[in-house]
């Protein structure tokens, strides 16, 4: 059985809805918007489960939705649909315009300044459907979880493995003349399994995505890496508590990149929500670290050449030598901080840190002793004051060798000092994310256990 | 009948699609051999107001319709939606999910429009039960009354969401059922910010399966931002939390987040059916210490996580997971109650037309015990007193949980003393109850504001529970 031969392949689909696009917009200033903008979307989708090597579900998806903001004054509104038709967008319109007028004048509303709206639009290589019949789709997953299962006689069960595939076209624009498209796909290729040996039982997963599917891992390679993950988590133990030299897997140090972005973020920054008010020039990180933007990569899953309200984005360092170079802004965070949008809106595209020469396996010897984290759990992250506690599990290293695995104890800090005590970042990226950086040393944390 | 009607016309009124249609795509679905098949109608119209720096910041409206159409056939499932209501897609939709099962024998069914159970909250339409220029003026109220409290409030951030949802769910037999589903909810939020410039923030909201008017009886509205206040104010003098194993009280209410995470996720019929839970196979034995009687409650009036139906179709109820410290049963969907042999306990839940429905929890609970809340603390030499949470997770699969505290003292010889943050509470969940040593007598439910995500779906449920004295948790602070 095939995909339904999807609209999306029509190279006259963009148009349309750009053209929806213009519709959307002239009506706002129809019912008395004096500027908007609008967005909308398309999606389709297969995705599909096997699990103890047979299918266990198949699901289709086509999805589509609208949206408008409209300003009437300096009062703004929005409104969301998933019905294109005329009719509701005469109805979303409306709606927006409605609560528009109930909203106060707010000074620093409105669109952005229509010279930093995007002018050029390269081809960011975003745009790979994957040819996939749900039968192969489900012989690749019975692929990759059979290879899982058949890793070791302590893979014990299974939650699955699952294939995705989506592709879709985003139109944006505004009443300063800017509507804009393009098309997108994702595909990804997961595994979860279940370990056990005595009374220990554990579950881990890996997984592979990209634009374009000749870029996913082989379904053989991520189902041994899950088990390989599982079977390593078995018989765990707690640690006592203490205080160590602390190393975030790639995988999991991320997290410590994200949680820098949501400090520096324009909107926690005027809501005076953020450990990092009025860091720019300020020395946060050591001297080694520089963190930047590439927003115009091609084929990544975070690339842009416009963001969420048609700014340009920038190639840009967000730190260097360690010390903050600018904020993560859209055009409404900026006003209220007196700056200018950095193409932010929605968020950062793609995000990299400097590696420094190790391997995971220097980064071990580098720790000499301490703990490696590969799983955080729960929020634990207090955006305020930066203080840190969160759920982890991971291995007790010694020598620079990993010893055995832990689990049930949290890691604890100030996110202030712990950027600050980064010691090391390793060359052992993950590239799958729209946030990429190796391993991550920090010099010391708080073990809580028994 | 006249829900039925109702949900009928907000859904089906401008659409091709009538009873004979939906007889039409579910007899295309039993053309192949099928356990469950379902035709899930749905329209949601949700609405948000937010006020932050003194002004209405802005309000934003969004309608979401379209229909589920799902066969299941053994453990086998095959689903697909639509943003349109339209038979021709209907139709092909079902043409896609059916290859999921053999060919069978073809049935006809007619629709039959089915009642009869009770209804647990008003078939209501929350946003236009009340004047746009009202649910402003409430606003403006609770931020300005909230801002006279202390003159260490930096900013105030109040938001005010309702949802207008009606379900009309079609399945194998004919059964043709409907349910309006409102909801609102209010929060306050507040950063305070002291002499030496340490900030700190505090959060308060509820909310309920009905009209906004909810949120004026007795001054509630204006509630939340005291609490709010007060909260921000505890943490702007609290201290770094302390790090390791020690005895933990947790107050009555939301910190019943405990039972969720650490219990309630692991007694879910899918994970169990599969092995896949810590608890898999251990019904009949003790989980729990006897003080602990644990249940899921869908049919308590007017609670967030409360359903007339689930999104099968099947009638809520109050079903007991844990009966003093022993575990009586599963949360369970059709699929995984029927493959375990059991009946579904009306636990299958889905986020929307767009999702497959699985067993989910409604209001998790556990029920009052004998204890006096100040002879619990009284007995406690030296731990920690957890009133407030923000969030927890668990992995199934280990059994291991974390939930976070927001509001925290020490505890030191019987007297609660010093407030702390930054704590975190991890442990085991097949073992956390079994150290539950006092229950209290003080059972409350939460007010109101829970969101529960499982596989990427995002469900309103509530949690409660009576102050608890557990005998050894670890604590996840800085000092060591």
């Amino acid at each position: 059985m095939l995909i339904e031969n999807m609209s999306l392949q029509n190279l006259d689909e963009i148009n349309e809805l750009k053209n929806i696009v213009h519709d959307l917009l002239n009506e706002a200033k129809k019912q008395g918007a004096t500027a908007a903008e609008a967005g909308l979307s398309v999606d389709d989708g297969l995705s599909v489960t096997a699990r103890l090597g047979d299918v266990e579900t198949l699901e289709y998806h086509r999805s589509q939705g609208l949206g408008v903001t409209v300003f009437i004054g300096q009062r703004k509104g929005s409104a969301s649909s998933t019905d294109l038709s005329p009719a509701s967008i005469r109805e979303t319109v409306q709606a927006a315009c409605s609560f528009a007028r109930y909203a106060s004048e707010d000074e620093y509303a409105g669109l952005p300044d229509k010279a930093l709206l995007a002018t050029a639009f390269p081809d960011l290589d975003l745009y790979h459907p994957w040819d996939l019949s749900a039968d192969e789709a489900i012989a690749l997953a019975v692929t990759c979880e059979q290879a899982a299962r058949d890793f070791h006689v302590d893979i014990t069960n299974s939650e699955g493995a699952t294939v995705n595939t989506h592709q879709g076209i985003r139109v944006f624009g505004n009443t300063l003349d800017f509507v804009q498209g393009y098309r997108s796909s994702r595909h990804s290729l997961s595994c979860a399994v279940l370990g056990q040996r005595g009374d220990s039982m554990q579950r881990d997963y890996w997984y592979s995505v990209a634009r374009d599917p000749g870029q996913l891992e082989a379904a053989a390679a991520i189902g041994q890496k899950a088990a390989e993950r599982t079977l390593r988590r078995l018989n765990g133990r707690q640690l006592t508590t203490r205080q160590c030299p602390v190393l975030y897997q790639a995988e999991v140090a991320s997290g410590l990149l994200n949680a820098f972005i949501s400090a520096i973020s324009g909107g926690n920054l005027y809501r005076k929500s953020s450990f990092l008010l009025n860091s720019i020039g300020q020395t946060v990180f050591p001297e080694f670290v520089r963190i930047h933007e590439q927003p115009l990569l091609t084929g990544a899953l975070g690339s842009a050449a416009y963001d969420a309200e048609g700014v340009v984005t920038q190639t840009r360092d967000l730190v260097q030598g360690g010390v903050v170079q600018g904020y993560v802004l859209s055009s409404y965070s900026a006003r209220k901080l007196g700056m200018q949008t950095t193409g932010n809106a929605g968020g950062v595209h793609n995000l990299f840190i400097d590696t420094g020469p190790d391997d995971f396996k220097g980064m071990l010897q580098r720790m000499g002793t301490g703990l490696l984290v590969t799983e955080l759990m729960g929020q634990g992250i207090n955006n305020v004051t930066g203080d840190y506690s969160r759920g982890a599990a991971g291995f007790w290293v010694e020598n620079g060798e990993i010893q055995y695995p832990v689990e049930e104890i949290t890691i604890a800090g100030n996110l202030k000092d712990m950027f600050k005590n980064m010691v090391a970042v390793g060359n052992d990226v993950d590239k799958r994310g729209n946030v990429r950086t190796g391993s991550i040393l920090l010099e010391s944390m708080s073990i809580a256990g028994e | 009948m006249d829900t039925l009607k109702h949900v009928q016309h907000a859904i089906l009124a401008h659409t091709d699609i009538q009873y004979a249609q939906i007889e039409q795509i579910m007899n295309s679905l039993l053309s192949v051999k099928v356990d469950e098949a379902d035709i899930y109608l749905q329209s949601s119209h949700f609405e948000s107001w937010s006020m932050e720096g003194g002004i209405v910041k802005e309000g934003s409206h969004s309608i979401e319709q379209g229909a589920g159409v799902r066969v299941v056939s053994g453990d086998k499932t095959g689903f697909a939606y639509t943003d349109r209501i339209e038979l021709a897609l209907l139709l092909r939709a079902a043409e896609n999910v059916k290859a999921i099962a053999k060919h069978g024998q073809q049935q006809q069914i007619r629709v039959q429009p089915t009642f009869g159970w009770p209804q647990y909250y008003p078939a209501v339409n929350p946003l236009k039960s009340y004047a746009d220029q009202d649910k402003v003026a409430l606003l403006q109220k609770i931020d300005s009354e909230t801002r006279k409290l202390d003159h260490r409030i930096e900013d105030v951030m109040v938001s005010l969401v309702g949802a207008y949802d009606n379900v009309l769910i079609a399945n194998q037999n004919g059964n043709l059922v409907a349910d309006v589903r409102p909801l609102v909810r209010l929060n306050v939020t507040v950063i305070v910010v002291d002499k030496n410039g340490r900030r700190e923030r505090g959060s308060m909201g509820g909310g309920t399966r009905d009209v906004y008017d909810y949120f004026l009886h007795g001054d509630l509205a204006l509630s939340y931002g005291q609490e709010a206040v007060r909260q921000a104010l505890v943490n702007l003098e609290a201290e770094a939390a302390p790090a390791g194993t020690m005895t933990v009280v947790l107050g009555p209410g939301w910190p019943g987040i405990l039972l969720h995470e650490a219990i309630g996720h692991g007694l879910e019929g899918d994970f169990n059916r599969k092995g896949t839970s810590a608890f898999s196979g251990r019904v009949g034995e003790r989980v729990a210490s006897d003080l602990c009687t644990v249940v899921d409650d869908g049919t308590l009036q007017g609670r967030r996580g409360s359903l007339s139906i689930d999104d099968e179709g099947t009638p809520t109820e109050n079903t007991v997971l844990i009966e003093k410290g022993i575990l009586k049963g599963y949360l369970q969907d059709k699929l995984n109650a029927r493959l375990m042999g059991v009946k579904s306990t009306g636990n299958g839940r889905r986020e929307s037309y767009q999702h497959l429905p699985m067993p989910r929890m409604t209001n998790t609970y556990m029920l009052a015990g004998a204890s006096d809340p100040a002879e619990i603390i009284a007995s406690v030499k030296h731990g920690l007193y957890a009133k407030n949470f923000a969030g927890g997770q668990v992995d199934i699969t280990s059994g291991k949980f974390v939930f976070s505290a927001s509001e925290a003292y020490l505890i030191e010889n019987g007297k609660i003393t010093r407030p702390v943050k930054g704590a975190t509470l991890v442990g085991n969940g097949p073992d956390v109850l079994t150290k539950v040593s006092m229950v209290g007598n003080d059972l409350e439910l939460d007010s109101g504001v829970g969101t529960c995500g499982k596989d990427g779906q995002s469900v309103p449920v509530g949690v409660g529970q009576p102050t608890l004295k557990i005998d050894g948790i670890t604590v996840g602070g800085t000092q060591v």
